[in-house]
């Protein structure tokens, strides 16, 4: 970087226009109004030059040439013609070779209608072709995923999704195969492709090549409508178009936020729509496919459908009877609500039941205040952090875009990442140090960091040269660090991460951190107050409110009476049984937008709108507030969370003086000072980091092979600009103070048992595919749900005895179950690593995560032969 | 007459039946030049072979001591052999490989102590099983000879050689797909710029790629001097050079003759070269410099074995392959033919040279075999200029590399050389020669 | 566990070990793959995608790059005739014809005794031998129908069995002696070289 001209000059169309230095032409030329055709070049990847349908003229010492101008660099003085005669012949040239042994399926293609192949042609093409020849033939669609078909015959070799799966995902799991005019994308010959990141590919594929299952045929393009929108099946907070047709969601495409996804959606994002739309024949309550279309009230021990106004009656006496005695009653859940529905919740039960008992997370995250009182890094800090550390699950699994963001930064920027390795990760090769750490022993491990020394951890397999090496890259304060912290075991006391962190914290203050809380808009419930100590806005007051299990133990013993669950508890909890036993003993309202197991045990249910029916604001992990769009009405009488908190709170004769989302993020923003408002009036906004300086980021030009024209589209949303971020940090009302370390009890202390040496200690980790609603509802994803294994290192396999494929008896304090084994040295010595949710060999439910002891912060099992 | 007094320099022992093995090889004045460029300074051996203006042996005809000043004294760099010669009927690499390998060998070790590199990758054909194991066989005889490996020959200069067995793909020929394929990727050409493996090569390290015969000639420009080279040939074109000739002659076969003194009349015609067409047959036209370069007329037999001069007259001397076609070969196939080769061989990146190829095949075949219509003449040429736009040469390109222009050369050649005999296909639904 | 034989196993490992970078080694290892199956088989995939760190779809294609990786069972002996221009002047096309109705099968095809896989090559760079012929990567330097069918007979009746190597077998000659020299030493020598060139091109200013 020594030479730092900020500009360069150049000609295009004998028009000068400035340039950054090291801009591809393509770019500065289509800034500036000339747009070059292409189908190769991709933005987010490195161009390759090999459709050369951007051939330009380029003046050189040879004269002008035809160069590529996605490939080119622009040069000071460089002089470009896109508009020749020549340059047009080469062009017409490139488009009538493509279409050459292209096959004429037009009409049954997906992507017929949305084609840039199509929509180039009936621009510039001929009209009349010139070929006669006998086209190329390959055997139309093959399956070559769980989710995606591949019809080579209508492949442009364009290697958009060969080098995505490559470059930016990383798996290589399709490749180019055979050369010349017989080239084609093949899968492995013996595994599928099935990546997280599959549908990108379809998504980017510039014909109707790749095409994805779960749409095919549902829908043509001029039938479709799409609002841009943020997907809320993680919290990673990918911006989106959501695409309907009718009142049916049709289909989801990523969109290029600079600070937040770059375009790229992982499959379960992209692919739940089914579970939102649901399985219509269903009426069982008791299944997550099953969407609740109208309020049900338990009558003589079955759930009945009635109406609305019976069934608040009959939810508000339940909790106003629980609420008369003193701690009688407390929320669950709400992570999946947008803000404005957190907002509303904590509203009712806070002011109307007058609980401080509500937790937007079910003890399989990290405390809320202390994650707020933690110095906070971005997204794109993150990935471009010169040192990343990770104290989380494998984020390939539990944040996939994430993933992708900081891959990038380890092989792009070659910066270093150091793990507390728990168990496999997606980042594991890429990663400078790993530090094997097994569970209850991460704050250890974070203690000997601060230290010279590494004389805490005895027994532990993490070295004294893994240890020396972070120390380097941390360097004393942290400068350029940031840390990633989540859950990943949640067979391990939270207050090991906890600790960990705020050691971390307390020593390294230069350093930031980045909450890798997986769960929808758990960061806005958060946010909003939902749970133990925190207030809306971020706000702080040391009350006595129970996380999860301390309600759960309160129902049990009688103490709390009854309880409001917002989503479905079952699904979601460690300890099923300890759960259902607190749901049998107590009153049960729920409010969801899904059937599910929970409902057993439900006195009222009130149906819900979920995503993509609803408007709102969410919040992501790094604190990005965006917003949400209601693309479709919610199915039969469902209202959103607002609605229904109001309704709820004039039944029990008090007003929340919040009539309508807009309203509710009127007062958000006015009261709390929180971003939300001002979000919401500008959809077409990248959103605001809550407790940051606005800053607009310019939104590049959408991708059009992605976003081809599509007609009849309602467009708002998909903006020009992105990420603009609030004057302040948000100002806390009168008593709640700002959490701080100081302030914070978190962290200081667990107690972990010894390691007994004839046990491993057990990981239970989450995967993408879970049993959650999003899957379970998803014909497409349910195939892809992990199988059921106990994963163990090589050295515990050979002290036992074992080898993958075994089978054998696993036995922890609560449970004993059979489960086949299998090598995996990404799991550290003594340790075993299980899947919080995962099939058997016939696809039957296999809940793993029943292992976990919930009275010890870790769990240690045995294993034996069967 | 041709001029065949000029010494020869590749192809000095490879009459011998032995000629391959280490014994033979000693015994006819092996190391020697390696011997005596271990006694001179690096600099000073690069210094021989720019003067020598050895010009690159694999087709691009670059000088190799440019090439070799290009790459800067970096801490890693290397050296990469090119013996991939698939050029349809270029065989005199093939000839070297099996014949002379420690030849090439020393050539090689020679050319790594004047670059100071301190690792070669000598990618050989993959189809040349036997060249293969006599390159292999060279390389291990020169290890125990102390040729090779640590401190050779008491230097203090080391290298270590490794032999890349290609895997059948012609594009591989091209320096950077070479160096694709020698990075276990698919061949795919790199996109330029770069222009030169001595900017980003081999792993991005500076790298200089050579030709087989140019490595073989530098043992003798080390012992006999640069000057003593450059006195061979003239023009840009120095020293002698090795021509495959094939087709309808009598003596196919390699033959090495000085640049420029000789013509391709004399290397067609001479008893001592290609000793004439095969009796009774006339000469219709001929291939200068392998399938890539344009036809050339009975008019262009006096032109002279140089590269520019070849240049100058509108096709190249490339890979010194010549191909003589006669009375009796049908243009309509042999351009057919070489349009099928380089349809299978395009790596397929590019869509004018993979859609294009394959099309313009499928027309050649049609026309070939009974189903040619008048439009399609014009049709091939326009599909060729639209991969070659102009159709000058040097060709102008929409592709990545040369290979995308090399298809149109022996089209437009035909057809503009034997138009009548497209149209007589087109008037008989087939072939005339059938 | 190996798919490779200890033996091939243990070259493979070497070949990866000659290499900057493993991945360097794909087609050495491919060709020692086939070597052992005749073909490049899904499991030889595996063991190079484990080799030289990729996946087994990235070996896979790469293979597929390549005309010598085969990646279909093969016949024992992989006959091709070369059909380019110098063949094509000397009678090659109607060579392949001749040579497809011998072996009794289509070109492209194995025969039914799983003997013979008939290819149309490209050129072999064995001009003055028109029309060529190899067999399993060996030269036969045959250039008649008849003595195709002579060539045929005998590999038949396994009398070229001692030159023609079963299909696969690339290299018999195995790499002998390396650069035993330590990384180390030749970067100090390549330095002292520097120092020594930079002062001479100093003293020649
Ligand atoms: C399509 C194509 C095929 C080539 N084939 C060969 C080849 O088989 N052998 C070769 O030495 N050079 C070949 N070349 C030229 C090489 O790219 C490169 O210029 C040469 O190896 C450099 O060596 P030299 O300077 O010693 O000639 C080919 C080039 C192209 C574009
Ligand atoms: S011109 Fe042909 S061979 Fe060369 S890079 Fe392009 S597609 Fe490949
Ligand atoms: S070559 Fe530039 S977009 Fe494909």
């Amino acid at each position: 970087m020594t030479d730092v001209k900020s500009s360069v000059t150049i000609s295009v169309n004998g028009r000068s226009l400035e340039a950054a230095p090291g801009e591809l032409l393509i770019e500065a030329a289509e800034r500036a109004g000339h747009y070059v055709p292409r189908f190769c070049y991709h933005p987010r990847m490195e161009p390759v030059g090999m459709c050369r349908m951007c051939l330009v003229e380029v003046e050189g010492p040879r004269g002008a040439t035809l160069q590529p101008a996605c490939y080119l660099k622009v040069q000071d003085g460089m002089t470009v013609v896109t508009d020749s005669e020549k340059v047009k012949k080469a062009q017409d040239g490139v488009l009538e070779f493509l279409l050459a042994n292209h096959p004429l399926d037009c009409p049954v293609c997906d992507k017929g209608g949305e084609c840039p192949l199509q929509d180039q042609t009936l621009a510039h093409g001929s009209g009349e072709t010139r070929f006669i020849e006998e086209k190329r033939h390959f055997v139309k669609p093959i399956e070559i995923g769980e989710l995606v078909l591949l019809d080579r015959e209508r492949c442009i070799q364009c290697a958009r999704c060969t080098r995505f799966s490559a470059e930016v995902s990383g798996d290589t799991e399709i490749a180019f195969s055979g050369r010349g005019d017989q080239i084609e994308v093949a899968p492995s010959p013996t595994e599928p492709f099935d990546s997280t990141f599959s549908g990108n590919t379809v998504q980017i594929c510039p014909v109707g090549a790749l095409t994805a299952k779960p749409y095919r045929f549902s829908a043509r393009p001029w039938d479709l409508e799409q609002v841009e929108s943020t997907c809320t099946t993680c919290a990673v907070g990918c911006r989106v178009a959501v695409q309907s047709s009718g009142n049916r969601l049709t289909r989801v495409l990523g969109v290029d936020s600079e600070p937040v996804n770059h375009g790229w959606l992982c499959d379960k994002g992209r692919f739940t729509l089914d579970s939102i739309d649901g399985n219509e024949e269903s009426l069982d309550p008791l299944s997550a496919s099953t969407r609740l279309r109208e309020p049900l009230v338990r009558v003589n021990g079955e759930l009945i459908a009635t109406t609305w106004g019976s069934a608040l009656n009959r939810a508000a006496a339940i909790l106003q009877d629980a609420a008369k005695s003193p701690n009688g009653v407390g929320a669950i859940g709400g992570a999946a609500l947008t803000n404005e529905g957190a907002f509303a919740w904590e509203r009712f039960v806070r002011g109307v039941l007058g609980s401080n008992h509500l937790d937007a997370q079910y003890d399989d995250g990290l405390d809320g205040a202390l994650l707020q009182s933690l110095p906070k890094a971005t997204i794109d800090e993150a990935a471009n952090a010169r040192v990343v550390v990770t104290l989380t699950g494998d984020l390939r699994e539990e944040l996939p875009v994430l993933f992708l963001r900081l891959r990038e930064n380890f092989i792009k920027r070659q910066n270093a990442l150091v793990e507390f390795a728990f168990a496999s990760s997606g980042l594991h090769s890429l990663a400078t140090v790993s530090m094997p750490v097994r569970p209850g022993e991460a704050h250890l491990v974070a203690e000997a960091l601060t230290r010279s020394d590494g004389s805490l951890l005895k027994g532990s397999n993490v070295t004294e040269t893994e240890l020396n090496e972070t120390r380097r890259l941390l360097g004393e304060s942290g400068e350029g660090v940031v840390f990633i912290v989540g859950r990943p075991n949640v067979a391990e006391d939270a207050g090991v991460i906890e600790s960990a962190v705020r050691v971390l914290a307390e020593k390294f203050t230069s350093a930031t951190f980045l909450p890798a809380l997986r769960r929808s808009n758990v960061m806005g419930a958060l946010d909003m107050g939902f749970g133990p100590k925190l207030r809306p806005g971020r706000g702080y007051v040391n009350d006595d409110g129970r996380t999860t299990l301390e309600q759960l133990e309160a129902l049990r013993s009688g103490e709390q009476k009854a309880v409001l669950l917002l989503g479905c508890l079952l699904g979601n909890v460690l300890d099923v049984e300890g759960a259902s036993a607190a749901l049998e003993a107590a009153s049960v309202v729920v409010v969801s937008g899904h059937g599910g197991k929970t409902l057993e045990y439900a006195d009222v249910v009130l149906p819900a709108a979920v995503q993509h029916e609803r408007q709102g604001t969410v919040t992501n992990i790094e604190g990005r507030v965006t917003a949400v769009t209601a693309k479709i009405v919610a199915p039969g009488s469902a209202w959103s969370d607002v609605a229904i908190a109001s309704e709820l709170a004039e039944e029990c004769g008090q007003s929340l003086g919040l009539a309508s989302e807009v309203q509710c993020a009127k007062v958000i923003e006015e009261t709390v000072g929180y971003p939300a408002l001002s979000v919401l009036n500008d959809a077409s906004d990248e959103g605001s980091v809550a407790g940051r300086t606005k800053e607009r980021v310019e939104r590049r030009p959408l991708d059009p092979m992605a976003f081809p024209g599509i007609r009849s589209t309602n467009t708002a949303g998909l903006a020009e600009f992105a990420g603009a971020v609030v004057e302040e940090s948000v100002s806390a009302s009168s008593s709640p103070v700002s959490a701080t370390l100081s302030v914070v009890s978190a962290g200081r202390g667990v107690e972990v048992p010894a390691f007994d040496a004839y046990s491993l200690v057990l990981n239970v980790s989450r995967r993408l595919y879970d049993h959650g609603v999003a899957v379970q509802g998803s014909p497409a994803l349910s195939n892809l749900v992990a199988k059921s294994t106990a994963y163990v290192n090589h050295f515990d396999l050979d002290r036992l005895g074992l080898a993958t494929g075994d089978v054998v008896e696993v036995s922890s304090p609560t449970v004993t179950l059979n489960l086949p084994v299998a090598l995996s040295d990404a799991t550290p010595r003594g340790t075993i690593n299980v899947a919080f949710a995962s099939v058997d060999e016939n696809g039957d439910d296999v809940a793993s995560r029943i292992l976990v002891d919930p009275s010890s912060a870790i769990t240690q099992v045995r294993l034996e032969t069967k | 007459m041709a001029t065949l007094e000029a010494p020869r320099i590749v192809t000095a022992r490879i009459d011998y039946d032995d000629s391959y093995t280490m014994a033979r090889f000693l015994a006819t004045g092996g190391y020697e030049g390696l011997r005596k460029a271990l006694t001179m300074f690096p600099e000073d051996v690069a210094l021989e072979v720019d003067e020598a203006s050895l010009l690159g042996r694999g087709g691009a005809g670059f000088p190799a001591g440019r090439k070799w000043s290009m790459l800067r004294r970096a801490p890693v760099s290397y050296l990469v052999v090119n013996g991939d010669e698939s050029e349809p009927a270029t065989f005199k690499d093939h000839l070297l490989l099996e014949r002379d390998p420690n030849g090439i060998i020393e050539g090689i070790i020679i050319s790594a102590y004047a670059l100071q590199v301190s690792q070669v990758f000598f990618f050989v054909r993959g189809e040349f099983a036997l060249g293969l194991e006599r390159v292999q066989q060279a390389v291990n005889d020169a290890y125990e000879h102390g040729a090779l490996g640590s401190k050779i020959f008491g230097s203090n200069f080391s290298l270590d050689i490794v032999v890349h067995p290609g895997a059948g793909a012609y594009i591989c020929g091209d320096e950077t797909a070479l160096l694709e394929a020698l990075e276990g990727k698919r061949g795919f050409p790199r996109i330029k710029p770069p222009f030169f493996p001595a900017v980003n090569g081999l792993y991005g390290e500076p790298t200089v790629v050579n030709n087989v015969e140019t490595m073989a000639n530098i043992p003798w420009i080390v012992l006999n001097g640069g000057e003593a080279f450059a006195a061979l040939g003239a023009g840009r074109s120095k020293g002698t050079r090795l021509f495959a000739l094939a087709g309808r002659v009598k003596n196919p076969g390699v033959f090495e003759v000085e640049m420029v003194k000789n013509t391709f009349r004399d290397l067609i015609y001479d008893p001592a070269l290609g000793g004439g067409l095969l009796d009774g047959h006339t000469i219709k036209a001929f291939i200068p410099g392998g399938v890539s370069a344009p036809w050339f007329g009975p008019d262009m037999l006096d032109t002279p074995l140089g590269q520019d001069e070849v240049g100058e007259k509108g096709s190249m001397l490339g890979s010194g392959s010549v191909v003589v076609f006669d009375d009796t070969t049908c243009v309509v196939r042999a351009s057919w033919r070489i349009t099928k080769f380089f349809a299978k061989e395009s790596c397929g990146q590019c869509t004018p040279c993979r859609e294009g190829s394959g099309w313009i095949e499928r027309i050649m075949y049609r026309m070939e075999n009974g189903g040619g219509r008048m439009e399609d003449l014009e049709l091939l040429l326009d599909l060729c200029d639209n991969i070659a736009p102009g159709g000058g040469w040097p060709p102008q390109q929409t592709t990545i590399c040369p290979l995308g222009p090399s298809i149109p050369s022996s089209v437009t050649g035909a057809i503009s050389m034997f138009r009548d005999e497209f149209i007589q296909h087109v008037h008989k639904g087939g072939c005339p020669f059938d | 566990m190996s798919h490779l034989r200890v033996d091939l196993r243990q070259r493979a490992e070497e070949l990866v070990a000659l290499y900057p970078r493993p991945r360097s080694a794909m087609l050495p290892l491919l060709h020692l793959a086939q070597e052992q199956d005749g073909y490049v088989s899904p499991e030889g995939i595996a063991e190079v995608a484990e080799l030289t760190g990729t996946t087994t779809a990235d070996v896979r294609g790469t293979a597929a790059f390549y005309d010598m990786f085969h990646l279909e069972p093969v016949g024992k002996y992989v006959v091709g005739v070369c059909t380019n221009i110098a063949c094509l002047l000397a009678g090659g096309l109607e060579l392949l014809d001749h040579a497809s109705s011998t072996l009794g099968c289509a070109v492209g095809s194995t025969s039914d005794d799983g003997l013979f896989t008939l290819e149309e090559t490209e050129c072999l760079a064995d001009c003055n031998f028109a029309p060529c012929v190899q067999v399993n990567h060996r030269f036969v330097r045959t250039t008649t129908p008849e003595t195709f069918d002579a060539l045929v007979s005998e590999l038949r009746d396994g009398r070229r069995d001692h030159d023609i190597p079963t299909h696969g077998t690339l290299l018999r000659v195995r790499r002998a002696g390396g650069l035993h020299a330590p990384k180390n030493e030749i970067a100090q020598q390549r330095e002292e070289a520097k120092v020594a060139r930079d002062k001479r091109a100093e003293e020649k200013k």
